[in-house]
């Protein structure tokens, strides 16, 4: 069939396609993309700056320094730039959600079917849905930090512009963890409300045992366990280490690992459970 | 090339072990021909189409699409067909001709070739002046040919058409099975639909099987099965109360006379020509004749002969209803 030729092909032909498919949804809608913004900018501007923690500890007491213990607490004096940092963290959750959702909607709509009849791999189909969520994370992400910043986000003393390509990076691997996650989740569901019900049921849950708003060493011990779990704390833990604390490296490199460890064990498993369903 | 473009032996789909969707069908598609399954919603149908186009692994049997395997040369088969779902996949916020050229994304095929291929299709389909609008804006025609378009960017040998007219006005149904018609003839593909519209089955396809509980019940062209009923049917009703049945079965043409509710329904070979004998000759005893229609049969009466119903519209499944009720607003251009 000498008609075939031309059409050149590698196994992962159409990634970028179907990828981009999922993005232009997004950015030819500004609308969209501006109302997933207030989100973050309400809880940062409301909660985070209405609760200025610091201002609880008193200052006429004699040998008691509001500094330092906020030091102690949330390893900088400032608890804006503690908590803006659990809001990329927590952006970064709420985007990839929508990766599950949007599978659902492919396989209503007929679409999944139109291109499980064609030669792309049923791998790359699956992952062009997280890896559109992961960009779309990391752009809005990006944003998150620059309102913060805005806001007055104090960065650490060796912070550096290069930093930030490590917040991008660690972005990226909880994005393809988390989405690989939700896709497992949802991809046999037929209806809008599985989904819609498992993401409530793990993502407030998930956001709260972490260390997004409160360091967890002042939590309860059964719920330091679910913290110590959570990939969430180690990303906003690493986070925090790049932008605002005096970093760490050791504990960033453990952070980098977890993480890691965690995207590469959840995305395999959530892309072969796929794979077999879409090929039944 | 074989002349079996499509093969199935004893083709086979159960789904949870218990819900036969397809059983044991037998057919095979001649290169070139326009081959339609027909059968009333919930008949096996889409679900044939879905293991033929690989999208389905099939519980038992087999099946190959131009000599491939269905189930071990998936790949293959992928490449050699197209597909036109009965959804309407093509997506909203995008243009006629970026759908165009995401299709062929999928199937690999370089920018410059895809462009080319593009601007003919969209010709053949009479959408170029509409390439750079929003699907969204379309009507129901234009997406059902946006559809056909996407099906054929890859040159399938073979082109799969599941309920291509669904939810459409009978205007733009004729008009959709007109492009279909030109498309075969431009391609010289080998075309698989499904259909419940029994008026569809007849106006575009070479042969039709008619589907029912996941069974061929039978095969042939249009032609064909409508003869295979004995020709034409006559209803008629006389005055007196009386039966009449062995006169009128002595006329000649006359096959089969059945009194149903005070009405007789003849079936006769040639129905305009044993008409006026059967009039005449029930005249001649005295009877005055109040009411006589005569219809050539269609594929609903073939559809009845076989099933012993209409074409009825079974149960369906959740999922199964909301895509179609998407595909019928969209249809009408909501």
């Amino acid at each position: 069939m000498s008609e075939m030729n031309h059409n050149s092909k590698s196994k992962l032909h159409g990634i970028w396609a179907l990828t981009n498919r999922e993005l232009k949804k997004w950015y030819k809608e500004p609308v969209l993309f501006l109302l997933s913004m207030i989100q973050p900018i309400i809880w940062m501007g409301l909660l985070g700056k209405s609760m200025n923690i610091s201002a609880l500890i008193p200052t006429n007491i004699p040998g008691l320094d509001a500094k330092i213990i906020m030091e102690q607490t949330f390893g900088t004096g400032d608890y804006f730039s503690f908590m803006a940092v659990g809001m990329i963290g927590m952006t970064a959750l709420f985007t990839t959600m929508f990766s599950g959702m949007s599978i659902v909607w492919d396989r209503r709509l007929g679409f999944l079917n139109k291109v499980l009849s064609t030669p792309v791999s049923r791998a790359v189909i699956i992952f062009s849905k997280v890896l559109s969520a992961a960009l779309r994370s990391m752009f809005q992400a990006g944003i998150v930090i620059l309102i913060a910043v805005a806001f007055g986000l104090q960065f650490g003393a060796n912070f550096s512009l290069l930093n930030i390509l490590g917040v991008f990076a660690i972005l990226f691997l909880l994005c393809v963890g988390l989405s690989s996650l939700f896709i497992a989740l949802t991809i046999r569901s037929t209806r809008m409300e599985t989904p819609m019900a498992v993401m409530n049921l793990i993502n407030l849950p998930m956001m709260f045992a972490s260390n997004a708003f409160y360091p967890a060493k002042l939590m309860p011990d059964w719920l330091q366990t679910f913290v110590k779990v959570n990939p969430l704390s180690y990303t906003n833990d690493a986070v925090r280490q790049l932008l605002i604390f005096n970093t760490d490296w050791a504990q960033l490199a453990w952070d980098f690992t977890y993480v890691g460890i965690f995207a590469a064990i959840v995305a395999t498993i959530g892309i072969v459970l796929s794979w077999r369903f879409l090929s039944k | 090339m074989s002349e079996e473009v499509i093969k199935t032996e004893g083709l086979t789909k159960i789904f949870n072990k218990h819900l036969t969707a397809v059983d044991h069908i037998n057919f095979s598609v001649k290169q070139g021909e326009i081959f339609g399954f027909l059968g009333p919603n919930g008949a096996g149908k889409t679900t044939t189409i879905n293991m033929l186009i690989t999208i389905l692994k099939p519980t038992e049997g087999k099946a190959s699409v131009l000599g491939f395997d269905i189930a071990k040369q998936d790949d293959s088969v992928r490449n050699v067909i197209g597909l036109v779902p009965q959804e309407y996949t093509a997506d909203e916020d995008l243009t006629g001709l970026e759908n165009l050229l995401l299709c062929a994304d999928l199937y690999g095929i370089s920018r410059n070739v895809a462009k080319e291929r593009a601007a003919d299709l969209l010709k053949l389909v009479e959408l170029t002046d509409f390439k750079d609008k929003r699907v969204q804006t379309y009507s129901g025609g234009m997406r059902r040919r946006l559809e056909l378009a996407c099906g054929l960017i890859n040159r399938p040998k073979v082109l799969f058409l599941d309920e291509p007219t669904l939810g459409l006005d009978v205007q733009t149904r004729t008009a959709t099975w007109e492009y279909i018609r030109r498309l075969k003839k431009e391609f010289g593909m080998t075309l698989f639909m499904t259909t419940h519209y029994l008026e569809e089955a007849d106006a575009l396809c070479d042969r039709v099987a008619i589907i029912d509980h996941g069974k061929i019940v039978v095969v042939g062209s249009p032609e064909e099965l409508k003869r295979s009923l004995g020709g034409d049917l006559i209803t008629l009703a006389i005055k007196e109360n009386k039966d009449v049945s062995e006169l009128i079965q002595k006329v000649e043409h006359v096959k089969e006379v059945r009194k149903e509710d005070g009405a007789y329904r003849i079936k006769a070979e040639l129905g305009e020509i044993a008409a006026p004998f059967i009039i005449e000759a029930l005249r001649k005893k005295g009877y005055t004749v109040t009411r006589l229609s005569l219809t050539e049969p269609t594929l609903n009466e073939v559809y009845l002969e076989h099933t012993g119903k209409s074409m009825r519209d079974a149960e369906e499944s959740r999922e199964a209803n909301f895509s179609r009720r998407v595909t019928m607003r969209r249809a009408r251009g909501g």
